[in-house]
């Protein structure tokens, strides 16, 4: 444990150098002690929550935040295939940004869920509620992660919930508006928000450990 | 001792100065609520200068600002390079899909002159209405976003963040691009009437950059920028950080920062007191559910710790205020800036 913590240091300092050859490497030395499961779901998503939380105490900027996740998503899809077994893809999980076409907190999320080791579909943006709702039913999505980045998008939340109103779809909302308005994502009935990639991780991991 | 009623223009002008005014001056940066002034659609009232500057003048009335604010909307920027605008009937109008599609492209952009772009001559047109109506007594705003916050509307935000990280040279000359329609733009604007230009540059805010990168590239090219503006600039974050960096805005030649609601107003006048006058930090998208009593304290506690001095601006954070907001709550900011923003400021015994 104590040896993972280091070793996390080390791929911390790797992915904020940007130095996705170096990042490789620990992982892959990583990998002589442990099971991939265990470099996704503790190794790399405790360094991601790191970078994360950094973000939000103000002490690391999105860039950074968003080229850590990519680095590991490269990283990780190496040693842990889409389709890999152990991958956590149940209960089915989604990501979408709806109404607006503002794509890069969707991808942060993304990436960080996918190097952690889970498994997700992304449904894209600009999406209506309709095509939404038709979507999360036809592929019976239990949670559904949604980002937005205009104020008008995340107002509509409360509609959507509405419709959805007799499924046991778990929606999970973050984004600006969110963040400026910490009341808001109770407002519009979302079941959780996240503030930044560490939250939403720490949110899904509750959400699969919950239902199981 | 009293100060007589001044102009908004003098009321501005001195607190610019770093000097104290009648009473803080108002920026209410309201733009799609002139289309509920004037009953008409957001994508309506965006599509004629007459429009702008008829809801502009309501709105300036209504709400005694202390400015005109022509901004249409940030894409248009990017609809003079040939992209699209998406309209919505509750929000501001975004971008469309990027005009750039491969990196490589880039190098075959060119920069839109701005007397050749009709969709730029409308916001040109409601300026220079404004102006006529203004006789010099009311601050007009221009808007420019920077030539390195753009390309997240040319490019979407993930080919610009590998761009920026990976391929400098064509990040370089795409700079280069941006910086000759900006400068083109900006003094389109400052020759049709406006009186400065707010230079919106959220990218370079540390909430999405660091502040080494922002040194190499944001403030590199702030500076080369504002230089060739014939005019003053105020340089708006849009809402994202920008505390950290003001030893290095000082040198961009700018003479305002828009400042963020997440950041703290006390420490952000004092870091730029006497040097860069504040402009914000009011939080829009709250101000959607504030009642009246809620508008007025924070307005009167941003007051109590920002405008001893002058060199403050008050506004909203974002330098938009949501469709959302309404009516009441502006009123009742009105209210609290003559009720509370008188100077000398009465500070409440701590
Ligand atoms: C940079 C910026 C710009 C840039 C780039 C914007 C872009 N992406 O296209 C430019 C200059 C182009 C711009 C323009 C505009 N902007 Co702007 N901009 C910003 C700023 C500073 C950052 C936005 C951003 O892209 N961040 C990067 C993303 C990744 O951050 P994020 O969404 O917050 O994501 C993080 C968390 O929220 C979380 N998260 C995100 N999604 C999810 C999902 C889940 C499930 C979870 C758990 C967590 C989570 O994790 C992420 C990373 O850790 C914000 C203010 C701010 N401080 O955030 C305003 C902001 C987004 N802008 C805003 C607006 C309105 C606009 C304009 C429409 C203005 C106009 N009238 O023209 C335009 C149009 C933009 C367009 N594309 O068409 C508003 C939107 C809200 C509103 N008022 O409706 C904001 C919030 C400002 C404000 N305070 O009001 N903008």
């Amino acid at each position: 444990m104590e040896r993972l913590q280091s070793t996390s240091v080390q791929l911390e300092h790797a992915l904020l150098s940007l130095d996705q050859e170096a990042a490789i490497q620990i992982v892959r030395e990583a990998q002589g002690n442990n099971s991939p499961d265990i470099i996704a779901g503790e190794l790399i998503s405790s360094t991601l929550m790191r970078i994360g939380d950094s973000w939000e105490l103000g002490n690391l900027s999105l860039s950074q935040v968003y080229m850590s996740g990519i680095i590991c998503e490269k990283v990780i899809d190496k040693i842990l295939p889409p389709q890999s077994p152990i991958r956590k893809s149940q209960p089915k999980m989604a990501i979408a940004v709806l109404e607006d076409f503002h794509l890069l907190g969707k991808r942060i999320i993304y990436s960080t869920l996918r190097a952690s080791g889970f498994e997700l579909v992304d449904l894209g943006g600009g999406l209506s509620i309709e095509r939404l709702i038709d979507i999360v039913k036809a592929e019976d999505i239990k949670i559904l992660l949604l980002s937005v980045l205009m104020l008008s998008s995340a107002l509509r939340v409360k509609e959507l919930k509405t419709q959805l109103h007799n499924s046991d779809v778990t929606i999970v909302v973050g984004g600006a508006p969110f963040r400026f308005d910490e009341q808001l994502w109770k407002e519009v009935n979302a079941d959780y928000y996240g503030k930044d990639s560490s939250e939403a991780l720490q949110i899904v991991q509750k959400i699969m450990g919950d239902r199981l | 001792m009293k100060h007589a009623e001044m102009t908004p223009m003098e009321r501005v002008l001195t607190t610019l100065s770093h000097k104290e005014p009648d009473r803080v001056p108002l920026f209410l940066m309201l733009t799609m609520h002139g289309a509920k002034e004037l009953g008409l659609s957001i994508k309506e009232y965006f599509s004629k200068a007459e429009n702008v500057a008829e809801g502009q003048k309501r709105l300036q009335k209504k709400y005694t600002s202390d400015c005109y604010y022509p901004f249409f909307y940030a894409p248009i920027e990017v609809e003079a390079f040939g992209a699209e605008v998406i309209y919505s009937e509750d929000g501001p109008p975004n971008s469309g899909l990027p005009v750039i599609n491969n990196i490589s492209d880039i190098k075959k952009l060119e920069a839109p002159r701005v007397e050749n772009t009709k969709v730029l001559h409308k916001v040109l047109k409601s300026i220079e209405i404004l102006k006529a109506e203004s006789k010099g007594n009311l601050p007009i705003i221009g808007v420019a976003m920077s030539p390195f916050s753009l390309p997240v509307m040319q490019l979407g935000f993930e080919k610009y963040l590998e761009l920026m990280h990976y391929h400098l040279d064509l990040f370089e000359h795409l700079m280069k691009i941006n910086m000759a329609f900006c400068i083109d733009w900006a003094n389109a604007q400052l020759a049709a009437g406006a009186t400065a230009i707010c230079y919106f540059d959220p990218v370079s805010s540390t909430t999405i950059v660091p502040k080494e990168l922002y040194y190499k590239t944001g403030f590199q090219v702030a500076k080369q920028t504002i230089a060739k503006i014939n005019g003053p600039t105020a340089t708006h974050f849009a809402s994202g950080n920008c505390l950290t960096l003001s030893g290095l805005l000082l040198q961009t030649g700018t003479a305002v920062v828009g400042v963020s609601a997440q950041e703290n107003i006390s420490e952000l006048k004092q870091a730029f007191k006497n040097k860069l006058s504040v402009l914000g930090n009011l939080n829009g998208i709250e101000m959607r559910r504030w009642t009246k009593e809620e508008a007025t304290n924070i307005v009167k506690g941003v007051i109590e710790k920002a405008a001893s001095g002058g060199g403050f601006i008050l506004a909203d954070n974002h330098g938009e205020i949501p469709f959302q907001v309404k009516d009441e709550t502006l009123l009742a900011i009105k209210e609290a800036v003559k009720k509370y923003g008188t100077y000398p400021i009465q500070k409440v015994q701590a």
